[in-house]
């Protein structure tokens, strides 16, 4: 283990908001060091949909310009494809489909309203329970493993470093500064600190004194044999998100969550449950053509939400050198443009792309700290460890 | 206080077992059979599940077992199998007698317990699953004997049909009674290569030779001599070169010579005719079922490798769940003798029982078994790999369903299909992944695929683990267990699905958390897209 030496920014969290984040900062030259418990990316950051179309957001439109060129900005593969297929199996569905295109249409993007011919003709595995369905000019999504995988690396090549198995165990702090991180392996100065946390990042909030309403909750997936490449991958409906990598496996989750505690820095557990026959069904309806397709694997993640479902992305008041970032569960698609915005939060104190203001620490002012409870955000009532298992 | 309801969480959907059953048994081989029997003479009612016949499409997958398209067409016929599974297994009708409520052709695909973030199942659960259809059983108390599958290693044509595993020619032989094979060559010299020669034999399958890479046969020397007075050559201190044969099929293979450095002796190879491969290295014990439900693992080299922490009891570290028979940790006295299986299914099924009477049942000490008595299997295994690298080179895929060579796996390469290049990929390496941190094999499964595949890595878990701690210059049980996940067996949607879906859980299905203003544009303040459900139409609402 190297002697402890600190960073001008040092980032708490390898997931992938903190390593694009570090990236960033790594490739405008600063000297930036990201401190990850486990290993880079392993937590919902490298396990998710993959999906990168989030017009709606205030990184919308960075996150559609930037996410064409990472492979070549990053110089590793993150298998990003363009276009998203929307497809319907009700009237309401259809709705909510226009509704997302109509939203990207307001931002200036293209989409065109498919009928079953036309869909059966871009997505052959797509059924005659399918009434309609989108063609998004816009959006895509990418492999959440490599590309976090690549953020790393890209970090380290432009001279910025990352210690895993390193576990942050307090903040030192002075004069309303944090001045140094401690961790498992040594205390490590910093003149910024990012913490960019997920789960955990309440954890981090409540050491500083301020407070973050956040709510930890588990989801699952689950993926399918191969099947040949369709024209595009990107596609999704009937209540799940996901897509058919380029391996031409199928991978989607969706469905309910189970909302938990994340007592300490530990990475929670997150096994899956019987829902997999559930994301089983929702998947061969929506893509009646694959029902025969062996699901091969399934996985689970832990993510956190804010009440209102958005992020908070913010720098501090006090201490003035702590910068906050948690994406509210929707944070690998937005990666590029977040990190973007992080350092330029640090280097120049504002976003320079994007308005940020609703993004803000401050409109959870009035939020009692029993929020939970009243919108039932909360684990159940905890079982008799005999009854159940070894977790 | 009031605690509101998150209708789109899994509050108030709690997957359905389809029915209960006190004490569960996974496995009909010896020691789940001897469980059974003695768990239900102890008063309990009892399920014997047990996944053989296995149908064809399965076995074509190398599942459960590395069967190497060695199927006779047979298999297809699941009547005839179903008799012979039967006929091979007396100890099934004594179960049966005893009043085990006995259940073949089903496969358990998961296991499902409630833990820190796992709080809304009704109890512990399993996930069992036929040809047809899936469904979950609730149990008090699970004894795992699922037994052991084979240990692969890979050599360039093992692609070929007719490369397969000993326990999986085992069961074709015995099992099946459909074993395509005339003649064969066995590779490794223990009791489990002598003993699959043996049985061969007795089948009438011709033995072109039994291979070792050590300098003497490993196994009992009365067995070989046995063998070598029918004729088998045994060829110590030789490795295979290479698989030989037209279309995809195995014709013949070639071994060759090592030194003491486990390097091919010029000119010293050998073809030899046959149509079967069989690896009879060794043996891993199959302790998926007994991860998912949280019972610690430990490495003990001699067991084959990662084995369940028992106490005298057969207890794990799961109080309710118990384990025996070759899942528990596998020795060449285990091979020789089933009757070590029985006594330990008897222990694990009366155990299991009597623990019904107390509530919760009452947990022993564990003991770590540590360094069990007997030869260590991964310095073995990793003689046999490190002399198949030499004869065969690096460009030999290491794991067959997504073909990633050995190559590829130590220099973590991204997948060929992605086509990619550039310098700052070729300058990444594993040794430049140990510089951050010890070799994780989830991690570079993610990075190069291998073990991705829908075999779920049962051909190349050990190899890959045995490759890296090669490459990385560290012992093999240094690298953590890779994870296993459910389903355990690679079951189609259409099989897995519920037909038993609570109308609760289609009512509220969203396809992420369901916060009206999680995907609203920002642009618009206060705008609320919610995502419609079975119940509630498509909203659009300025709250």
């Amino acid at each position: 283990m190297e002697k402890p030496k600190g960073a001008a920014v040092v980032i708490i969290g390898g997931g992938v908001t903190g390593l694009s984040a570090g990236w960033w900062l790594a490739r405008s030259g600063v000297d930036v060091l990201v401190l990850e418990k486990g290993i880079v990316g392993w937590e919902a950051s490298g396990r998710n949909g993959g999906g990168a179309t989030h017009v709606y957001s205030p990184f919308g439109l960075e996150e559609q310009r930037l996410w064409p060129q990472m492979d070549e900005l990053l110089g590793y593969p993150t298998e990003h494809q363009p276009y998203r297929i929307g497809i319907a199996l009700s009237d309401a569905q259809l709705a909510l489909a226009k509704r997302w295109a109509e939203i990207g249409e307001t931002r200036g993007f293209r989409w065109e309203l498919l009928d079953r011919q036309q869909l059966k003709e871009l997505v052959p595995i797509a059924g005659d329970n399918a009434i309609g369905g989108t063609y998004l000019h816009f959006g895509g999504h990418a492999n959440p493993q490599r590309t976090v995988q690549a953020y790393a690396w890209a970090l380290q090549d432009h001279g910025g470093r990352i210690l895993q198995h390193t576990t942050v165990t307090g903040l030192t702090g002075r004069s309303g500064r944090v001045t140094a991180v401690e961790t498992t392996h040594g205390s490590f100065g910093a003149d910024t600190v990012i913490v960019a946390a997920g789960p955990q990042t309440g954890l981090f909030a409540d050491m500083l004194g301020f407070s973050l309403p956040l709510a930890p909750a588990r989801v699952e997936m689950i993926a399918t044999e191969p099947l040949p490449l369709m024209r595009h991958g990107g596609v999704a409906g009937n209540g799940l998100y996901g897509r058919q990598t380029l391996r031409g496996n199928l991978v989607y989750g969706g469905g309910p969550h189970e909302w938990i505690n994340v007592p300490d820095m530990a990475a929670p557990d997150h096994p899956n449950t019987p829902l997999v026959r559930n994301l089983a069904r929702r998947l061969a309806e929506l893509l009646p053509g694959a029902a025969h397709l062996r699901v091969i694997r399934s996985w689970g993640g832990v993510v956190e939400n804010t009440p209102d479902g958005l992020p908070v992305i913010d720098r501090l008041a006090s201490p003035d050198n702590v910068v906050v970032a948690t994406m509210s569960s929707v944070g690998f698609g937005l990666s590029p443009a977040v990190g973007k915005a992080l350092s330029e939060l640090v280097v120049h104190g504002r976003c320079l792309f994007a308005d940020l203001s609703a993004l803000a620490l401050s409109r959870f002012a009035d939020t009692p700290p029993d929020w939970r409870e009243l919108v039932g955000w909360i684990p159940a009532a905890p079982l008799e460890a005999a009854a159940g298992g070894g977790r | 206080m009031i605690r509101g309801i998150d209708p789109r969480s899994v509050a108030d959907k709690p997957p359905r077992a389809e029915r209960h059953v006190p004490v569960v048994v996974v496995g009909a081989g010896a020691a789940g059979v001897a469980a059974a029997i003695a768990a239900a003479r102890s008063g309990a009612q009892v399920l014997l599940v047990d996944e053989n016949p296995v149908d064809n499409d399965m076995m074509a997958m190398d599942v459960p077992l590395y069967f190497g398209q060695r199927m006779q067409p047979s298999v297809r016929n699941r009547a005839l199998m179903m008799e012979r599974v039967v006929e091979a297994n007396p100890a099934l009708a004594e179960a049966h007698e005893a009043g085990v409520d006995v259940q073949l052709g089903t496969y358990v695909w998961g296991a499902f317990v409630n833990g820190p973030t796992v709080r809304e199942l009704p109890g512990p659960l399993l996930g069992l699953a036929d040809d047809r259809r899936s469904w979950l059983v609730g149990y008090d108390r699970l004894v795992v004997a699922a037994g052991a599958r084979d240990v692969a290693m890979g050599f360039p044509g093992w692609e070929r049909a007719g490369a397969m595993g000993a326990s999986g020619a085992c069961s074709l032989l015995t099992r099946y009674r459909a074993l395509a094979a005339d003649r064969m060559v066995i590779v490794g010299s223990g009791s489990l290569g002598l003993g699959t020669a043996a049985l061969a034999l007795q089948h009438r399958v011709e033995i072109g030779g039994v291979v070792e890479v050590g300098d003497v046969v490993r196994g009992e020397p009365a067995v070989a001599a046995a063998l070598t007075a029918r004729g088998v050559p045994i060829y110590t201190s030789h490795t295979i070169r290479e698989a030989r044969g037209k279309v995809g099929e195995v014709e013949s293979v070639v071994i060759v010579q090592v030194d003491g450095e486990l390097k091919p002796v010029a000119g010293s190879e050998r073809e030899i005719r046959c149509d079967t491969i069989c690896l009879a290295l060794g043996l891993a014990p199959n302790v998926e079922l007994l991860s998912l439900v949280g019972a610690r693992l430990e490495f003990v080299s001699p067991l084959g490798g990662w084995v369940p922490q028992l106490n005298e009891l057969m207890q794990t570290t799961v109080s309710t769940v118990f384990a025996a028979g070759d899942c528990t940790g596998i020795h060449d006295g285990m091979l020789a003798d089933p009757e070590i299986a029985r006594t330990q299914g008897r222990a694990a099924g009366i155990a299991a029982a009597e623990s019904l009477r107390s509530e919760p049942p009452i947990p022993l000490p564990h003991r770590g078994r540590g360094q069990a008595e007997g030869a260590n299997l991964h310095a073995y295994w990793q003689t046999w790999l490190r002399s198949l690298v030499h004869a065969g080179g690096l460009e030999v895929n290491i794991c067959q369903c997504e073909e990633v060579t050995r190559r590829e796996l130590i220099e973590v390469k991204p997948p060929r299909y992605l086509k990619w290049e550039s310098p700052q990929m070729a300058a990444r390496s594993l040794d430049t992944m140990l510089r951050d941190g010890p070799v994780n094999q989830d991690q570079i499964k993610r990075l190069t695929r291998a073990g991705m595949g829908p075999c779920q890595s049962r051909r190349c878990r050990e190899q890959v683990s045995l490759l890296l701690a090669e490459a990385a210059g560290t012992s093999v049980d240094k690298i953590p267990l890779p994870s296993f996940r459910p389903p355990l067996r690679p079951l189609p949607l259409n099989v897995l699905w519920p037909v038993d879906e609570p109308p609760a859980m289609r009512e509220h299905w969203v396809s992420w958390f369901g916060i009206p203003t999680q995907f609203s544009p920002h642009w618009e303040a206060g705008m609320a897209v919610a995502e419609p459900t079975a119940q509630a139409p498509f909203i659009l609402s300025d709250e």
